[in-house]
């Protein structure tokens, strides 16, 4: 159920970027990617290709699929409104960090929520 | 050609089906679906080695062929490290064991001689065929020889190592610095910009200092620099100060740090403020895109090879990505981090266009960690998106580590720096 109301939210957050390619940031997939998402009853959630495109960035110092192995938490197995929060909280500056300020400046709210969905679904996958 | 479109006109496009074939973004396999789905990827280093395991990784129905002639691939990041006595050679080494075992890569131990664009195949020195229905290109970077005189491959294997690539040249300038006298001089020699690894020689100096000041405290590091200023220069200049006050001189390119002939013999650099003689003596020669990209046909004018920013598909050779250093990613910095982005990025946009589907709109990553000393760590990072300029920098974001930073928040960097070495490592060769 909450995975269902995640995915609905992720196409809201999709025709929004769509109406919003007037900022000059592409958001091709955006349309293009609408269908998979229709598809919420499948036992595997498909996942948004742009929620993933833009996820493969963490994995690089969060790990494969956000499983750490070092001192850099993992972002895997947590819920998507906890990383949705986090991120915002980074993007804010309300939460102090050394880097991930400089890294959440970089995404508008949607695209927080389409990386934190995206890692969600991952965890919620593999269970 | 990006060029050439409004921002609107370009927006326009990649929202309508005919953006693929007006940018190049479907490339050859412009029919819908893919019969077979067969890539080759050349190179096993940062860019090629995460392209290939996300290739795996996002389709499984994809058939996955990594040539790469290194059975052990040592990697540049933490190569300084090693310089400095923090690291040793077999923390730096990577295998394809759980490539090949895991992801089930088929990697084949070999060096690509050619392409064939048209026939879809390359060749390799064995005289082995392959052919592909897509390929990704990561040969990293090649050295431009006679951009200083006297200098040469062989004065590099022997009395002058560059160690920018990591390895053998890693392990003689380490012997070249443990075999110094105290007192000795040691020159780094960094080339003009573009080049891999930006804040790279910077590191180098520092984690050199480190060494020196324990061992050899009355030697001393001349940079002679080929540029007017570097990467994370502030940062780098107090933390010299405070680290190694007096060790590290620096000279900008004005101020005689331009080399312009180096004599391997006399063990000499000369700039235009005359000849210097040192003991250890670093030159980084400026640097083009791999020879295989220069071979076929990848690189334009500049000596790097232009991509379509959506794919990393190649301007000139549709079907062919070419990421990493090779490629010419607008305001990116050559890093094993944008490498490992872009074979993500580029990864991702092949298993769509095999699907007949319009790749994602990426966002492309880089975090660069200098280490000063063992508890002293600096970062720059960076985001990166599309717009109808091509990959430019988001300006709200990125930045570097605060220049007022306290030690708690360097020693963090440093744990963080080491953290990043892990886990890049593991997402990229585990
Ligand atoms: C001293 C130093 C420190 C650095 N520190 C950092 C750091 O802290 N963080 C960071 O992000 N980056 C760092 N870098 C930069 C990083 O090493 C490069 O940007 C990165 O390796 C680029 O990846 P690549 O895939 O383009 O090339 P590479 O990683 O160099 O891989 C290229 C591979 O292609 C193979 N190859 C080439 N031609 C062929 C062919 N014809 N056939 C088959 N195989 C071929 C080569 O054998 C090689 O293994 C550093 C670099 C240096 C020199």
């Amino acid at each position: 159920m909450v995975l269902k109301l995640g995915i609905r939210l992720a196409v809201c957050a999709l025709s929004l970027m769509v109406i919003a390619t007037g900022s000059g940031i592409l958001s091709a997939a955006g349309r293009v990617s609408s269908k998979p998402e229709g598809q919420v009853h499948s036992q595997k959630a498909e996942f948004n290709p742009r929620g993933q495109v833009l996820a493969l960035s963490c994995t690089s110092c969060h790990g494969t699929d956000g499983k750490s192995a070092g001192i850099i938490p993992s972002i895997y197995g947590r819920s998507a409104v906890y990383l949705e929060t986090a991120l915002k909280a980074f993007k804010s500056g309300a939460r102090y960090s050394t880097v991930m300020s400089r890294h959440a400046k970089g995404y508008s709210d949607e695209e927080l929520r389409l990386i934190s969905e995206y890692f969600a679904m991952i965890s919620h996958n593999h269970k | 050609m990006l060029q050439k479109l409004t921002r609107r006109d370009f927006n326009k496009l990649l929202l309508s089906g005919v953006a693929g074939s007006a940018l190049g973004l479907f490339g050859k396999s412009n029919t819908a679906f893919a019969s077979t789905k067969r890539v080759v990827v050349i190179g096993g280093g940062f860019g090629g080695a995460a392209a290939a395991k996300y290739l795996r990784k996002l389709d499984p129905s994809i058939a996955v062929t990594l040539v790469e002639p290194k059975a052990i691939f040592y990697t540049c990041p933490f190569s300084n490290w090693v310089l400095g006595g923090l690291k040793t050679m077999e923390d730096i080494a990577h295998t394809y064991t759980v490539l090949k075992n895991k992801y089930q890569i088929n990697i084949v131990s070999d060096v690509v001689t050619s392409i064939d664009v048209t026939k879809g195949t390359v060749k390799l020195k064995s005289g082995n065929v392959l052919s592909y229905d897509r390929l990704v290109v990561s040969p990293g970077i090649d050295f431009k020889w006679d951009s200083i005189g006297g200098y040469s491959e062989s004065v590099a294997n022997s009395k002058m190592p560059h160690s920018w690539h990591a390895g053998p040249q890693t392990i003689l300038l380490h012997k070249q610095l443990l075999g110094m006298r105290d007192g000795g001089n040691v020159f780094i020699c960094p080339p003009a910009n573009p080049f891999r690894c930006p804040p790279g020689p910077y590191e180098r100096a520092s984690l050199i200092a480190y060494y020196l000041k324990e061992h050899k405290p009355k030697s001393k590091i001349i940079i002679f620099d080929a540029k007017e200023n570097f990467s994370k220069q502030e940062l780098f200049k107090k933390g010299w100060e405070r680290l190694y006050p007096g060790m590290i001189e620096w000279r900008s390119s004005a101020m005689g740090g331009k080399v312009s002939r180096v004599d391997a013999g006399a063990m000499t650099v000369t700039t235009e403020f005359g000849v210097e003689k040192g003991d250890v003596i670093n030159v980084i020669p400026a640097q083009k895109a791999g020879k295989i990209a220069f071979d076929a046909g990848l690189t334009d004018a500049t000596g790097w090879c232009p991509i379509n920013p959506v794919s990393f598909e190649s301007t000139i050779h549709p079907g062919i990505h070419v990421i990493g250093d090779a490629s010419f990613a607008g305001a990116m910095p050559k890093s094993g981090f944008a490498a490992s982005s872009q074979g993500k990025v580029a990864a991702a946009a092949i298993v769509r266009l095999f699907q007949g589907k319009v790749p994602a709109a990426p966002s492309l990553v880089n975090t660069c960690y200098s280490l000063l000393a063992p508890k002293y760590g600096i970062s720059v990072a960076g985001v990166y998106k599309l717009t109808v300029e091509g990959i430019v920098e988001i300006k709200e974001a990125g930045g570097l580590t605060p220049i007022n930073a306290d030690d708690d928040q360097l020693r963090e960097e440093a744990l963080f720096a080491e953290g990043w070495y892990k886990n890049i490592s593991l997402d990229t060769w585990g």
